[in-house]
């Protein structure tokens, strides 16, 4: 094979749409006729809709209709199902009763001619509700219930806790973070006769599409969801929101296209969060640091709507050789908007806690953070008692502490520093599991000799389409630039989410088998009647550079196809996982080290510098995988040491804009080196990728805490770390 | 957004023309602040006189020293022209730590003096209670999170921040506002401008109604002193001051001769400590002195539930703005004022 197209630093081939502003986005659609939606939303957190006024709103300039629940259609709820693929983020349907759940809840959607109009009308509308005591926060949520198919308990941990001869407990707070996409969500719902268009924006076009047909009773092939590009959604828009759903309903309603943009500062409440968590850690140990019981105890906020767990520990029991293990997991309602899934959910949390509190054991046991890591290495998966299909996590220790310098670091607290400054030296763990889904995928030689893929997953801005490109490059030795590559539409084949880091590992099989399929199809009709090489044998026909073979003949895909007088070739192809989860257990790890800078005479706190070593299988594309993990550690950093939803007494949103809710900013970015170890998991899928959406955010936020506490000799356990916490006087 | 009328004027006598027109009316410069609030929904005026194509773009350096300031001089043109970069190299490095590179582009001079607090309460109008909105509704502040409020210059209607750096370096530099308005031109002392919020928080500044700034004229700079600006924040670009301290310092031998300090981010207006200013004056100076003139600027303030940390965190910034404003006067450490915002990288706003 002549073309190397794999493993390559291939630049998007999206990118000159990007930067041109000729990537279509989900908002930047207009059809003829179409009207724009504005929500009025409910400015308390919690109490009883009474009464809306909309005498002013309907005599606004522009205003078409107001949609409420006085006139909205009765429609279904989703069953809400990861099987089914009809999951959503928020069960209830809109205006389905008159309780005011959380501040920002939808009450009406005016319908105007411009987008201005909808606005100034939608500030018209006069809400009389009476108020109910609201439950805050998590700290006075109380202490919530169980989620009862989460615990795990593996030997006899309350006893090899007690029997320890060094133990840790101490508990770890992470605050609310949104997910604070760049473009915002915004849906285009078109209906002709029976059939419905919606343009969203949207990590799983499938899903959307199912749940949309659920919801108004409909065949999924009625409805029709394109998402072309995505201007990030960090799992906010991997299952559908209510705002789809009211747009959906007003487009039917007025026999007119409607699209709304959702406001910036309801894409803070209404279209989930990382829930706020409270973590409780105990550790047992003896005294090398070998762990003899780890005790991992979570609660995470959700909403009065719906049940969302964020599985905080449930990575814990994976990560280290213990015998006796015990995690459990509660969810407590507070009068907030829905939580949901957010880039390395639950894990980004359980590892904060976990990784500070092995800290905290390496302090109190006079050990290095990284030795005790490597003595307490496991070499098989002790959740599953399976071995590892592939993990050189203690390789991604010694490559990321060679390469920071760790050996440069003096343990005691306050010990290093350089001008006004006290240096930290801190490292965590980082770690996501391996996940992959059916995929379909279709293979098309065209006439005029391009390779056409096409599967129903989406690029989320991470550089699917390139890999896809590249990856049906490789196989047919068609050039880069004469494979197409259509995603983000339901009515293509059915491809998975964009989440949870398993787009790559389950969309590149079934391309691959297209691809194998359609050229099959190809040599198979080319000896045939009427092809370019009739009667030939099958065994002397090779597909190479593009072109079959025949000894010294070849044809182009172009000529193979006017031959066989046929606009083009094609092949569908589905693939899914096979039963290696019975043998293996897989998983990807890496180890950060971060460098920080206190000031205590300014109380200025930085981050200086960034080195993670992922083991996260081979890297397809080099360039947007390293731009992954990258833009993960900034997210990382965010969550150490910025983002805070927070909220009022009375449970309003405070800070839901992009001026008060603070993530990081080119000046805050330290320098960061990232390493890819590039083992491929080949008993994973074909071309051994695990995926890297999640894992550069892992250990991030315990890496800064735990090199705060070297900084400073204050061991912080709450997240994000604000200056105040550290102050000294 | 509320439809409002547009004008664009030319003259600076017909934008005040313009604006007597309407009973709510608002000039339109930069925008960074106005078209934010009108979006809003804070700010509802009937008519935006538009005054981006007045003549008053200019810088000059008058007979006396002083130099006059166009109101329409950009944020961005203001920072980098050579003569405040020579004569108050501490305006320039306050204006390169605000905002960001986009935002000083299109701010002006007139409008930094005119921009409105970042109250989240005062920026929501969802909220009731705000009396800077809406006169005697309240302080959703006072019990709110208040953790970016005021302890400086606060009353019981309001401790709203005043948000910029420009300002600050100002109330260091000293000077006055020129302004015209129906009754003619007249001059306000710029550290009489801004107001306290006392009872009547709504009232900001010293404007009658329909006056528009023409210019602000520096005082003459202060022959060989050390300046430092110092702003300390949640983030290193792109957020306001938690605490800022600007500091001009000339020696008189080895004793301190003149010495101006000015805070920001702690203060409902630009905020001069005189008595801090006071104590350093004729000493010798040193950690023990800027530690007692950082404790005199803070005596009087007032802390709420959320932001009693500003209250060491200025005393910070003011003991290392004065450090660091002492080196540049000896022509030591510090290059000449030096704007130091906190970036951790070449890759912040600063140039």
């Amino acid at each position: 094979m002549t073309v190397e197209a794999l493993n390559q630093r291939t630049a998007r081939i999206d990118g000159e749409l990007k930067v041109s502003g000729g990537a279509d986005y989900a908002g930047d659609h207009q059809l003829p006729g179409m009207l724009h939606g504005y929500p009025v939303v409910s400015p308390v957190a919690s109490g009883r809709l009474e009464r809306l006024d909309f005498d002013a709103a309907m005599g606004a300039p522009g205003v078409v209709e107001i949609i409420h629940g006085g006139n909205f259609p009765r429609l279904n709820r989703s069953p809400d199902s990861m099987a089914e693929e009809n999951k959503v983020g928020e069960v209830r349907l809109p205006f389905e009763d008159d309780q005011i759940h959380y501040h920002g809840q939808y009450l009406a959607l005016v319908v105007a001619d411009s987008f201005e109009h909808a606005r100034a009308a939608a500030r018209l509308v006069s809400i009389e509700f009476s108020c109910a005591p609201a439950v805050a926060g998590l700290s006075s949520a109380g202490e919530g219930r169980e989620v009862d198919d989460e615990a795990v308990t593996l030997g006899e941990p309350a006893r090899a806790l007690a029997a320890a001869e060094v133990r840790i407990d101490a508990e770890y707070r992470i605050a609310t973070e949104a997910h604070a996409v760049m473009e915002t969500h915004a849906t285009l719902a078109s209906w002709q006769d029976d059939r419905l268009t919606v343009y969203e924006s949207t990590q799983g076009v499938v899903f959307h599409r199912n749940a949309l047909a659920q919801v108004f009773a409909m065949a999924p092939e009625q409805v029709e969801v394109i998402a072309h590009y995505i201007g990030s959604g960090f799992g906010s828009k991997l299952f559908m929101w209510p705002h789809s759903v009211i747009t959906c309903a007003a487009a039917r309603l007025l026999g007119r296209p409607v699209r709304t943009v959702l406001p910036r500062q309801w894409n803070f409440a209404n279209t989930g969060h990382r829930p706020a968590s409270l973590q409780r850690v105990r550790l047992g140990a003896d005294r090398d640091g070998k762990l003899q019981a780890i005790l991992h105890d979570a609660l995470n906020e959700t909403s009065p709507v719906e049940a969302y767990s964020d599985s905080c520990a449930s990575a814990t029991p994976s990560m280290y050789a213990c015998d006796h293990v015990a995690v459990t997991q509660r969810i407590a309602e507070v009068n907030h908007g829905t939580p949901t899934s957010m880039r390395a959910p639950g894990e980004a949390s359980g590892n904060f806690a976990l990784e500070t509190a092995l800290d905290e054991l390496a302090v109190e046991l006079g050990v290095c953070p990284v030795e005790l890591r490597r003595r307490n290495f496991t070499v098989r998966d002790p959740a599953s008692g399976l071995p590892w299909s592939s993990n050189h996590l203690l390789e991604c220790f010694d490559d990321a502490a060679g390469r920071f310098g760790w050996e440069r670091r003096d343990p005691t607290p306050r010990s290093m520093r350089d001008g006004h400054e006290l240096i930290g030296y801190g490292m965590a763990t980082q770690s996501w599991s391996a996940m992959r889904k059916h995929c379909t995928a279709r293979a098309s030689f065209l006439a005029d000799g391009r390779l056409s893929i096409a599967t129903g997953t989406q690029d989320i801005g991470t550089g699917t389409y390139t890999i896809v490109a590249q990856t049906a490059s490789q196989l047919s030795g068609v050039p880069l630039d004469r494979v197409e590559v259509k995603l983000g539409d339901s009515q293509l084949p059915a491809g998975p989410l964009s989440g949870g880091s398993m787009a790559t590992a389950s969309t590149l099989p079934a391309v691959a088998g297209a691809v194998r399929e359609a050229i099959a199809t190809l040599q198979r009709l080319s000896i045939g009647e009427g092809g370019r090489f009739e009667d030939a044998a099958p065994s002397a026909l090779e597909f190479r550079d593009g072109r079959l073979w025949h000894g010294d003949e070849s044809a182009s895909v172009a000529e193979l196809l006017q031959t066989l007088e046929r606009g083009s070739v094609d092949a569908v192809v589905s693939t899914a996982p096979g039963d290696e989860q019975k043998r293996a257990s897989f998983r990807s790890f890496g180890a950060v080290f971060v460098e920080v800078r206190w000031d205590p005479g300014i109380s200025r706190l930085r981050v200086a510098r960034v080195v993670s070593t992922i083991d996260g299988g081979r890297m397809i594309n080099p360039l947007t995988a390293h731009n992954q993990l990258e833009g993960g550690v900034v997210m990382g950093l965010g969550m150490a040491l910025f983002e805070r939803l927070e909220y009022e007494r009375d449970g309003r949103l405070h800070n839901h804009n992009f001026a008060d809710y603070i993530v990081p900013v080119h000046a805050d970015m330290p320098e960061i080196e990232l390493v890819t170890l590039d083992y491929p998991d080949l008993a994973f899928n074909e071309f051994g990728a695990r995926g890297v959406g999640e894992i550069g955010l892992t250990g991030v936020g315990a890496a800064v805490s735990n090199a705060v506490f070297h900084a400073t000799g204050k061991r912080i356990r709450e997240l994000p770390i604000r200056l105040e916490a550290l102050l000294e006087e | 957004m509320r439809n409002f009328s547009y004008q664009a004027v030319e003259r600076v006598d017909s934008a005040v023309a313009r604006h007597t027109e309407f009973a709510t009316s608002a000039f339109l410069a930069g925008g960074t602040t106005l078209i934010d609030l009108i979006k809003l929904d804070v700010m509802r005026p009937e008519q935006v006189v538009d005054v981006n194509r007045l003549p008053l773009k200019r810088i000059d350096l008058l007979d006396d020293g002083r130099i006059r300031i166009g109101a329409l001089v950009s944020n961005t043109e203001l920072a980098h022209h050579p003569l405040i970069r020579a004569r108050h190299p501490l305006l320039s490095a306050a204006l390169l730590s605000g905002a960001s590179t986009q935002l000083r582009n299109m701010a002006t001079t007139a409008g930094n003096l005119m921009q409105r607090t970042r109250c989240a309460y005062f920026r929501d109008p969802t909220v009731p209670e705000c009396n800077k909105r809406e006169p005697g509704s309240g302080c959703a502040a006072l019990t709110g999170i208040n953790r970016l409020h005021a302890v400086l210059g606060t009353s019981e209607h309001c401790v709203a921040t005043h948000p910029s750096d420009m300002c600050v370096a100002l109330a260091a530099i000293e000077g006055a506002v020129e302004v015209e308005g129906p009754a003619g031109k007249r001059e306000v002392a710029l550290l009489d401008f801004h107001l306290l919020p006392g009872d009547t928080p709504e009232r900001e500044h010293a404007l009658e109604a329909d006056e528009l700034i023409t210019s602000v004229v520096l005082a003459p700079h202060l022959d060989s002193a050390g300046a430092h600006y110092l702003k300390l924040r949640d983030r290193a670009s792109y957020e306001f001051a938690l605490a800022s301290c600007g500091v001009i310092l000339a020696l008189d031998g080895q004793r301190i001769g003149q010495v101006r300090i000015a805070l920001g981010g702690v203060a409902t207006k630009p905020w001069r400590a005189f008595e801090a200013e006071a104590s350093l004056v004729g000493v010798v100076p040193g950690r023990e002195s800027f530690e007692q003139a950082a404790r005199l600027a803070l005596a009087h303030a007032r802390a709420l539930e959320h932001n009693a940390f500003k209250l060491p965190l200025a005393r910070q910034a003011i003991v290392r703005a004065l450090e660091t404003a002492l080196d540049d006067a000896q022509g030591g450490m510090s290059p000449p004022a030096r704007s130091d915002t906190g970036a951790g990288s070449p890759a912040g706003d600063s140039p």
